[in-house]
């Protein structure tokens, strides 16, 4: 396995491979989750009871999907940064962390949008509104401690450990506001309990949730591409690249 | 020449550990002190009266502690990290977790337990009902370990970076939210006659639990910021 894997540690291959990756990722991103929202917002049919405002929810439910599966997976790229050190996995952390944070906060303020109208409020201290509202600090701290070392490598490794330790407390922070939310008051509010939906509602859902699947996978692919080019910025592969693509666009 | 036993070497942590902090006792008291003054700035905010103040008490006084473990947290290991000691702990041949865990222990000594002897005035300053009295002090006692053991993560991870204040606050306030739940939950349990233990009990497990990983990552963060 390790032969096969050695050649992607050269941050060079890495950067060409996620090259020929990215328009196709990215193009899936565009159509899949275009025609899950023209679907979801013109043709789906309005809800019996929440008219046309129900329609938030193709932005809404991904975004929290992915809110938390982002993190799950900047845990583990922390994991494989730790045990192996490989730096790609450093870089990929700074790539990984601000993608989750845009989608938790999306997942935030796309409820709050939603709750005003249905439920008369912004925001309620519902377990699961803030264990969100908790999931986007914790991206804050890794973010912050990342950004906090002049020096990018221990920035990574510090902000690795952080990340590290935010995944053992996601559950119990969890299971401990759920816990809280219901000694405190009865259910006067529950967030959407998946309701058993409409086939003509679900499958634009479903769209919205594959379409932001690539959405999330092409930031990330660009913007570890970035990383790279700025961690190896003295690399002559880097000078010979951003070269040669300076010339493209001249001739162009 | 044989090393220590791990065992010596806790002690021998500790007890320097303990040595360095009595000659400046300022350093364990400020905190204390902090948590005394904005304990009793809560009821010139709110209004004396006991019914607004007593609901009030658990959650007060926990916050205080979480915000004086933030304010105390730069003795951990700031002075070892500049004068070098740091760097010859990660150089001992016993397990830097080891090492991690007695210098916890030793801010647990030095900040939780008094905490949890100041916890009786604290209550009275807030006119806790006599019923939710053991349960604070059953909480701070069997959660100041996980503050402390926090903490420690905390200040190793920003122990080279020479400005933790706020930083350290943005990274470890999120962590400390299910201790918080919990321990002012098992008061007000207390509070309205039911029992406290289930949460206390939770909460003593989940101290063990931080004292068992915690040591684990300050020794890699310490290593982080060592080099």
């Amino acid at each position: 396995m390790w032969r096969w894997l050695h050649p992607y540690a050269k941050p060079e291959v890495v950067y060409h491979l996620l090259g020929r990756w990215l328009p196709w990722v990215a193009g899936a991103a565009a159509l899949i989750l275009g025609g899950g929202l023209v679907w979801g917002i013109l043709f789906a049919p309005a809800d019996y009871q929440q008219g046309d405002s129900y329609r938030i929810i193709f932005i809404h439910v991904p975004a929290a999907m992915f809110s938390m599966s982002v993190y799950v997976g900047l845990a583990i790229t922390a994991l494989i940064g730790r045990v192996w050190q490989l730096k790609m996995a450093d870089w990929a952390l700074a790539a990984i962390a601000p993608v989750g944070a845009v989608f938790t906060f999306i997942a935030l303020f796309t409820g709050a949008v939603w709750g005003k109208p249905m439920w008369g409020t912004w925001w309620e201290w519902d377990a699961r509104l803030t264990s969100q509202l908790i999931l986007l600090f914790l991206y804050i701290g890794v973010l912050a401690l990342y950004h906090a070392f002049s020096d990018n490598r221990t920035g990574a490794k510090a902000a690795g450990i952080l990340a590290l330790v935010g995944v053992i407390n996601i559950p119990i922070i969890r299971y401990s506001v759920e816990w809280w939310n219901t000694l405190h008051q009865g259910a006067t509010l529950t967030v959407f309990e998946r309701p058993p939906m409409a086939n003509s509602m679900l499958f634009p859902l479903l769209t919205c949730i594959l379409g932001f699947a690539f959405l999330a996978a092409a930031l990330i692919f660009h913007r570890m591409r970035n990383e790279i080019l700025r961690q190896e910025l003295h690399r002559p592969w880097v000078k010979a690249e951003l070269g040669e693509t300076s010339k493209q666009t001249e001739a162009v | 020449m044989k090393p220590a036993s791990n065992w010596q070497a806790l002690r021998t942590v500790m007890q320097r550990d303990l040595m360095v902090v009595m000659r400046r006792r300022s350093d364990v008291l400020n905190p204390l002190l902090f948590v005394l003054m904005v304990v009793s700035l809560f009821p010139l905010a709110v209004g004396p009266g006991p019914d607004i103040l007593g609901r009030m008490a658990a959650g007060v006084i926990w916050v205080a502690a979480l915000l004086s473990a933030l304010l105390g947290s730069e003795r951990l290991f700031r002075e070892d990290f500049l004068d070098g000691t740091l760097e010859q702990l990660t150089l001992q041949p016993q397990p830097l977790a080891l090492l991690s865990f007695a210098k916890i222990m030793v801010h647990w000594l030095l900040s939780g337990l008094p905490l949890v002897i100041l916890a009786p005035l604290c209550a009275l300053l807030l006119k806790l009902p006599l019923e939710g009295w053991l349960a604070l002090i059953a909480t701070l006692a069997v959660g100041t370990p996980i503050l402390s053991a926090v903490t420690a993560i905390g200040a190793a991870l920003t122990v080279s970076l020479g400005r933790g204040g706020a930083l350290l606050s943005l990274l470890l306030l999120p962590l400390f939210i299910p201790l918080l739940i919990f321990a002012t939950g098992a008061v007000e349990a207390a509070l309205v006659g039911t029992d406290a233990w289930p949460q206390v009990l939770l909460l003593a497990g989940l101290s063990l639990l931080t004292l068992l990983l915690a040591p684990f990552a300050v020794a890699a963060s310490i290593r982080v910021s060592v080099h």
